[in-house]
């Protein structure tokens, strides 16, 4: 019998959908993780982005954390966090998450500020807006394509990271690939190939559903922004990492 | 068929037993060094071949995209939909073909992420060549093949280089995701410390030697891209 069908198989199985570690506990296990990852990091990284971009300070920071962060391992975040006081369990793994949600969040939301048009800003102000008004009557509305595209680039990302969880037992649908590659390829095989489909469903399926919450829900004078930002921002990053 | 690391976690075996564990000791590097070196040398391995096999292909693939228009959007949809695809899903579409403990699962899987960033950055490079650059080219007599390799390539020379860099220190990082099929470099004494009763020097002196070798790389690309680039120093100085 072939891998392939031997993942159908295994996805056949209404048990393996089922049980108390099955497909459906485990997606809303990766679903939460990720939704309290992100939360966090929007909590730290749009205050302090929006901030930085409307007194206009802080880019430099802004790359080198974006920097940074590529060359620290997933994997070791996950692995050192559990050793700390925080201890074992979720919010260790939502911790470590939501600290490679950040670098996107910021550099999305600073450029969004940034590439409000110096003469919109010059009206708000002539009009006599004071520093606080101006940003949220002015600079806010007109970034948020940025804020939505950093906010779906950071969950997709969350999303893919969360499967790195399995590595220290931390649950979400990596669980089921590790155990397949605990199992060996003659048994696991199937199980491996099947909890690659979930995850890369589940991951596939938000981007998509992102994407269409923010075509339907942008005003239509907002839309023609670019929505990939430069190289320079987070967007390089490999989802996986 | 584990991997030289893993022989050498287990034959230097479990390390709970130790109450303090500390974060950091020496004693643990001094004495642990070859296992350290060894997978420092495979961690080096993975990371240079992928990125290597990743710019051989890249390269061409995105001077295809800019050169055929209709080209490049099935190009970028597929770099797209692989950004979206965790790395631990890729390795699970991969080893049930390639092998559950095999490098060329890894490789394959780090060689295509790598490609993805280095394919988006050289055609965004490619695109930013001045239109009126071009023009002059043309008008001078450049032919196509003359202006690719005279003209277009050494002007998206630096942000070839950046999604080099890129490429390089995260693939760094996403070797160590290759634990699982028994190629993770470093990874496996994270992973490994771990699972041995959370031995913390272990897991940190690899993370930290994982972390070094993606800065140590980055800057040597950079002094590369310098020596190659002369023309970019007085710029980014």
């Amino acid at each position: 019998m072939s891998v392939i069908e031997d993942a159908i198989l295994w996805l056949n199985d209404p048990l393996n959908w089922t049980n108390p570690d099955g497909i459906i506990s485990r997606t809303v296990e990766h679903l939460w993780i990720s939704a309290a990852a992100v939360a966090l990091g929007c909590a730290v990284a749009w205050p302090l982005g929006v901030w930085m971009g409307h007194v206009g300070r802080g880019g430099p920071a802004v790359v080198t954390v974006t920097n940074l962060s590529r060359a620290v391992p997933t994997v070791a975040l996950l692995t050192i966090f559990p050793l700390t006081v925080i201890g074992f369990g979720p919010p260790a793994i939502i911790l470590a998450l939501s600290l490679f949600a950040i670098p996107p969040l910021l550099a999305n939301a600073y450029l969004g500020l940034r590439e409000v048009d110096p003469e919109v800003r010059d009206a708000g102000r002539g009009m006599g807006l004071s520093g606080w008004q101006l940003l949220r009557k002015v600079e806010l509305p007109l970034s948020v394509p940025y804020l939505a595209n950093g906010f779906r680039v950071a969950a997709v990302q969350v999303l893919a990271t969360a499967t790195l969880a399995a590595y220290v037992n931390g649950g979400g649908l990596g669980m089921i690939i590790s155990r397949g590659f605990g199992l060996g390829l003659t048994a696991g095989g199937g199980q491996v190939l099947a909890g690659g489909l979930l995850v890369a469903l589940l991951c596939l399926t938000v981007e998509g559903l992102l994407a269409l919450a923010e075509k339907a829900l942008l005003p239509k004078s907002l839309r023609r922004v670019r929505h990939r930002p430069p190289a320079s921002a987070a967007d390089a990053l490999p989802a996986g990492s | 068929m584990p991997s030289k690391v893993n022989d050498a976690v287990l034959a230097w075996g479990a390390p709970g037993d130790d109450p303090r564990n500390p974060w950091f000791s020496w004693s643990y590097v001094s004495q642990n060094a070859d296992t350290l070196l060894a997978a420092l040398r495979e961690h080096l391995y993975l990371t240079i071949v992928a990125v290597v096999l990743a710019t051989v292909i890249a390269i061409p693939l995105a001077v295809l995209a800019y050169r055929v228009g209709s080209l490049a959007g099935p190009i970028l949809g597929f770099t797209g939909v692989l950004y979206t695809i965790p790395s631990l899903a890729l390795f699970a579409f991969l080893a049930p073909f390639t092998g559950i403990v095999a490098p060329t699962t890894v490789l394959i899987g780090l060689t295509m992420y790598a490609l993805l960033t280095i394919v988006r950055n050289t055609l965004t490079a490619l695109r930013q060549v001045p239109a009126d650059v071009l023009d002059s080219a043309r008008g001078m007599g450049y032919g196509k093949r003359a202006m690719l390799w005279r003209i277009e390539l050494p002007l998206a020379l630096p942000g070839i280089m950046t999604g080099l860099r890129i490429a390089t220190v995260s693939t760094v990082a996403l070797v160590t995701v290759g634990e699982i099929a028994g190629w993770g470099g470093l990874g496996e004494l994270i992973i490994g410390g771990f699972n041995s009763n959370f031995y913390r020097p272990q897991i940190m002196t690899a993370t930290l030697l994982c972390v070094a070798l993606a800065l140590v790389l980055d800057l040597l690309l950079l002094a590369v891209g310098r020596a190659i680039m002369p023309w970019t120093r007085r710029r980014s100085a």
